[in-house]
């Protein structure tokens, strides 16, 4: 199985200055004493609904945020100390949620190179990275075009492509789905399969579970807090918890589940559409 | 329906001519001197020379003229404006006295000198942002700004912002045009009423616009620094600024006829 931590969090806990109280008017935290790793080469989906600290959990995997109790400890380095902070987002790339908010070039290639420029790395490599980067996303042939002529998916495949030109061996996810159309998502959800098996480490922040079907292991956040942490197959087994969790079950999952409970056919591990075709057909 | 899709100033675009190629310091300069040129010409037939040389670069640019004509547009009521005062205001023999208006001759001219002087500027300086990205233009005047850096000058800054700014015109002419259907949506009205009322009913519109701009500027700024973006400093180009020979050679012919031009001006108006 996976061994080599890329990122772990131990006991974070993160009060945001100025943030809601609660009644006492002690400082609520949104997230409160998180514990978990991230291993090199897996695709990790960090699920919650909405404030359940998704997001403020992504921004320390990144440095964007320091802890207020514990450490994030990326690749070695504390995110506390900020002479690691320029290495650490060298070694930990973000999209986020609007591509729109994320685009700084007005031109795809040129947006495209924004991170390796920042990192100081030598023209000719930057423009090989480019290449690869937009190819990898499809956006190659877009290459000159300006990034207000892209679509909602297109801008969202440029964000991932500017995350991959910095050539970090993990990525951390946002949401990226969350404004996209059926297609759009689709297609992004190939590239960061297709991201995945060739050894990139994944974190795919969602509400939607049915775009962690191909995801190693999932995290569940609920009001801050790491409620469930375990392999994709089992989250789908663990009967119930999804309302309480503000997550809605799929149907697929949720036909799959009461076919397993009924225990009288091989289902495969994971509810896909085709596995579950083979299973039924057999 | 859309408010603003004839808006054309601030977009960069692209081409694969002479023009797009220039080294974008070559470029700033030049429109400077050409700026500098138009307000120092008096004679009609060195306007309309003005206008050949417009057409000329257009040309090279490989770009529609309409479009470059539309980049004035948003500047037409200054236009307009700026006539009306010389046309009321400029003392001089007097064509046609109603009341206490009256249009002097001198007014007349100076209203087509001023008009034209402004309407040129503005489609010579949209020939910058038309023919260079944002991200070369900023460059461009980051290295022009350099050598005032050590004086405290912030050159990186100042072209980031300028290049951010460039990059969020369309962005947020979509958002407004999308704010201002959704008002219409719900009843409100741009184009009826005193100028007072058609003020007043921008208010909806400005007010969630400023709560956008503020929002997506605090998230540019968090996506800006996740991408290792920390100022100038240790900053590599993908394409660094190299001045040609081409860009001299364009330099020197952009001075060569500023210069012809307004010593033809000279010679013909004095």
């Amino acid at each position: 199985m996976h061994q080599k931590t890329v990122c772990e969090l131990r006991d974070v806990t993160y009060v945001y200055p100025g943030g809601a109280s609660d009644d006492s008017g002690t400082p609520r935290p949104a997230l409160r004493n998180v514990s978990f790793s991230v291993y090199e080469g897996e695709w990790l989906a960090l699920l919650g609904s909405n404030g359940s600290g998704k997001s403020t959990l992504a921004k320390h995997l990144n440095a964007l945020l320091v802890p207020t109790q514990g450490d994030c400890v990326v690749h070695g380095m504390s995110t506390k100390e900020e002479k690691n902070t320029f290495l650490i987002r060298s070694l930990v790339a973000m999209v986020f949620q609007n591509p729109e908010n994320q685009i700084v070039g007005t031109v795809v290639e040129e947006d495209t190179a924004f991170g390796p420029e920042n990192q100081g790395i030598p023209p000719e490599e930057i423009e090989a990275r480019v290449e690869t980067a937009l190819k990898v996303t499809g956006l190659i042939g877009k290459r000159k075009k300006p990034t207000y002529t892209l679509s909602g998916g297109e801008k969202q495949r440029l964000a991932v492509a500017g995350a991959l030109a910095m050539e970090t061996p993990c990525l951390v996810l946002d949401e990226p789905t969350a404004m996209l159309d059926p297609t759009g998502r689709d297609d992004l959800l190939t590239v960061l399969g297709n991201l995945h098996a060739a050894g990139k480490t994944i974190v795919s922040i969602t509400h939607r579970l049915e775009e962690i079907l191909r995801c190693d292991r999932a995290v569940v956040l609920h009001a801050g807090e790491v409620v469930w942490e375990g392999s994709i197959s089992a989250l789908f087994l663990t009967n119930g918890s999804f309302r309480e969790w503000g997550l809605d079950t799929p149907p697929l999952a949720a036909f799959w589940r009461d076919l397993q409970s009924e225990n009288r056919i091989d289902l495969p591990s994971i509810p896909s559409i085709p596995g579950l075709v083979d299973a039924l057909c057999q | 329906m859309k408010f603003f899709n004839h808006l054309t100033f601030g977009q960069y675009v692209p081409s694969e001519s002479l023009v797009h190629s220039l080294d974008p310091r070559c470029k700033i300069i030049s429109v400077l001197v050409l700026l500098t040129g138009i307000f120092v010409v008096k004679h009609p037939a060195v306007f309309a020379l003005w206008g050949v040389l417009l057409g000329c670069i257009t040309a090279a640019a490989r770009l529609p003229f309409r479009l470059v004509l539309r980049s004035a547009k948003p500047v037409l009521i200054l236009v307009l404006f700026t006539a009306s005062i010389h046309i009321f205001f400029t003392e001089g023999d007097p064509l046609l006295q109603v009341g206490f208006i009256r249009i002097t001759r001198q007014g007349l001219v100076m209203a087509a000198y001023m008009g034209l002087r402004l309407l040129f500027l503005v489609l010579f300086a949209s020939f910058l942002t038309l023919t260079t990205r944002p991200m070369e233009l900023a460059d461009g005047l980051e290295r022009l700004f350099s050598p005032f850096v050590r004086f405290g000058f912030p050159a990186h800054e100042l072209a980031m912002m300028m290049t951010i700014a460039l990059r969020f015109i369309p962005t947020l002419l979509d958002e407004t045009d999308r704010i201002m259907r959704a008002q219409l949506a719900r009843g409100a009205s741009f184009d009826r009423g005193g100028l007072w009322k058609r003020l007043k009913a921008f208010l909806p519109v400005l007010i969630p616009l400023f709560v956008i701009v503020f929002q997506r500027a605090e998230d540019l700024a968090v996506a800006m620094e996740a991408r290792c973006y920390r100022g100038g400093a240790g900053r590599t180009r993908m394409y660094p600024l190299c001045w040609e020979k081409k860009d001299t050679a364009a330099l020197g012919a952009v001075l060569t006829l500023v210069v012809l031009l307004v010593i033809g001006d000279r010679r013909l108006f004095f």
